[in-house]
């Protein structure tokens, strides 16, 4: 059974994936050596340890506002969308409706389509009804492509809800609201922040849509993309970056440990794969 | 007549699919009525005219552009599809256990800001970059390499990293999926690991493996970060030109028409490569 599943060789298969990943990793492991490097200068040699870079970002004030903006339109995109994506996972994992699969392929459509004609028809749409670029116009965008993310993440959540807790809770008298609340919300909770903590973190990294619809406060992003033009301002956006990173990955980390509380508490095995499977 | 079920189904994804309504179906339809419309500076001319798709498909250097992106994409995806499978491989039939370790140590790049990562690949790349001083303290090269940055080798490998994730996923799942049993079976009829990995493990992962490449295909002929960080004058693609028009260039019109014109040439692509994939995969012959 063992050598049966080897088609390949095993051990060239391990140097593959170790190679790989030498890749994948190659430019972000740059991202902390750049942040700490003590000269102006983007490059090799190193030349000396330093922490000043963190503190430019410090007294950045243009920064301080962008990162503000950035959390907010992160804090209502992640919101909005997993309310949005709640609804739609729960109606596509409980419910047999007229025009299901068209319904869903067509509010999963923005994960297939290129951002930036996502970003162009919201723009020219915008631009028609005369509504001014905002903050707003960013998390209308945002909310746009977090939903799909947020229902599958979903999705795997209601999948593993039993039917029978539900029947009970209404044998037992609970009004539909009483036991979404009192039932089914407790056993997805963990499905919840995850998709809260996934849907932040797609906002706060993304850059094509916030580039087109962003007015006069800039989000993170778009605000690396305007120092990216001067030399002098690199190490410290390499800092920037660094944090940026250190942050994501703690997220996803609670995000995944999250999702498989919710796996635990309904009893099922968390599968590898996540809500992509 | 609806029953309670249908009807409560409906009314749960309406917000949902009213949003989507809004947001996105609103938004393509403006898009493509724009096409149609003509603009003079600020002036927005909407009478119907077929004129910035005459433009869009004659004037050279938009049809060279869409081929550019299409030849570069195409090529972005098949190297990120053939590097993400043996790791999808390695990872469904070889590592036993901490799979979901693996699987998390290969998205953790994709989090670093894109616009950071793209960056980063200037970097190493550059002429005074890491590569060309890491080969010349070795000795392997002279001078250092011009040939890394700045041209559309940079931008597939490039894009070949920033999409890795989105192709091994897809493709595991798909392999994650195979009945081990099949395996087994076909080795006792006397089938050797090859031909075995050809005729059942490839057709089995097969809609993995077209997942992944219209996952790839698709948003890499949007893009246009890396084109503008990396890829030089040479390297330029369709939505650099795409931003232009709706940027410095002011005609709004003529991007909506370039927009859907690579996006209808994408979207029959697409078609293609699923049917190719329906017909050549999925059964076990």
């Amino acid at each position: 059974m063992k050598s049966a599943l080897k088609a390949f060789p095993a051990k060239w298969l391990a140097v593959y994936a170790v190679a790989y990943m030498v890749f994948l990793y190659a430019p972000v492991i740059l991202l902390p050596m750049f942040a700490f490097n003590d000269a102006t200068v983007i490059s090799f040699p190193l030349t000396g340890f330093t922490a000043k870079w963190f503190g430019v970002l410090w007294q950045t004030e243009a920064l301080h506002g962008a990162l503000r903006n950035s959390l907010v339109v992160g804090l209502s995109s992640a919101v909005l969308s997993t309310v949005l994506g709640a609804c739609a996972a729960r109606a596509a994992n409980r419910y047999r409706f007229p025009l299901k699969r068209g319904i869903m392929s067509f509010i999963l459509l923005p994960l297939v389509l290129p951002e930036i004609i996502l970003a162009v028809a919201l723009l020219v749409l915008l631009m028609q009804l005369g509504m001014p670029l905002s903050l707003v116009t960013v998390v209308l965008g945002h909310v746009l492509i977090c939903t799909p993310f947020a229902i599958a993440i979903l999705s795997s959540a209601f999948q593993g809800l039993d039917q029978s807790l539900e029947e009970a809770s209404f044998d037992l008298g609970e009004t539909r609201w009483g036991t979404f609340r009192r039932v089914i919300l407790p056993l997805v909770m963990p499905g919840v922040v995850s998709s809260l903590l996934i849907t932040f973190t797609i906002s706060l990294d993304e850059f094509i849509i916030a580039f087109f619809l962003t007015g006069t406060e800039v989000t993170l992003p778009v605000y690396i993309w305007s120092q990216l033009r001067f030399p002098g301002k690199l190490p410290s956006v390499m800092a920037l970056g660094t944090i940026l990173l250190v942050l994501s990955v703690l997220l996803l980390i609670l995000a995944e440990w999250f999702r498989r509380r919710s796996a635990k508490k309904q009893g099922i095995e968390a599968s590898a794969t996540g809500g992509f499977a | 007549m609806l029953t309670g079920e249908r009807r409560q189904g409906l009314a749960l994804i309406s917000p949902t699919l009213l949003y989507s309504l809004l947001m996105l179906a609103a938004p393509l339809v403006m898009v493509l009525t724009f096409s149609f419309w003509s603009q003079n500076y600020l002036e927005l001319d909407t009478t119907l005219t077929l004129d910035n798709y005459r433009e869009a498909w004659s004037k050279p250097i938009y049809s060279t552009l869409i081929f550019r992106s299409l030849k570069i994409s195409l090529i972005v995806t098949l190297v990120t599809v053939v590097l993400a499978f043996p790791i999808a491989y390695y990872l469904s039939f070889h590592v036993k256990q901490r799979k979901a370790l693996w699987l998390f140590l290969i998205t953790v790049p994709f989090w670093t800001s894109y616009l950071l990562r793209v960056f980063l690949w200037k970097v190493i790349l550059g002429y005074n970059g890491v590569l060309n001083t890491a080969l010349k303290g070795v000795g392997i090269i002279e001078e250092p390499l011009t040939f890394l940055l700045y041209n559309a080798n940079a931008v597939v490998l490039t894009l070949a990293h920033a999409w890795a994730p989105f192709a091994i996923l897809p493709i595991f799942v798909a392999l994650e999926k195979i009945d081990r049993s099949l395996l087994e079976a076909a080795e006792d009829l006397g089938d050797g690991p090859v031909r075995r990995f050809f005729r059942i493990t490839l057709p089995l992962a097969m809609p993995g493996v077209v997942a992944s490449t219209l996952i790839v295909l698709i948003p890499t002929v949007g893009d246009f970060i890396t084109p503008k960080l990396v890829g030089g004058t040479d390297g330029l693609m369709i939505a650099n030109m795409i931003q232009i028009q709706f940027g410095k260039a002011n005609n709004a019109p003529l991007g909506a028409a370039l927009a859907l014109s690579s996006m209808l040439i994408v979207a029959s692509i697409s078609a293609v490569i699923f049917l190719l994939g329906k017909r050549f995969g999925g059964k076990v012959q």
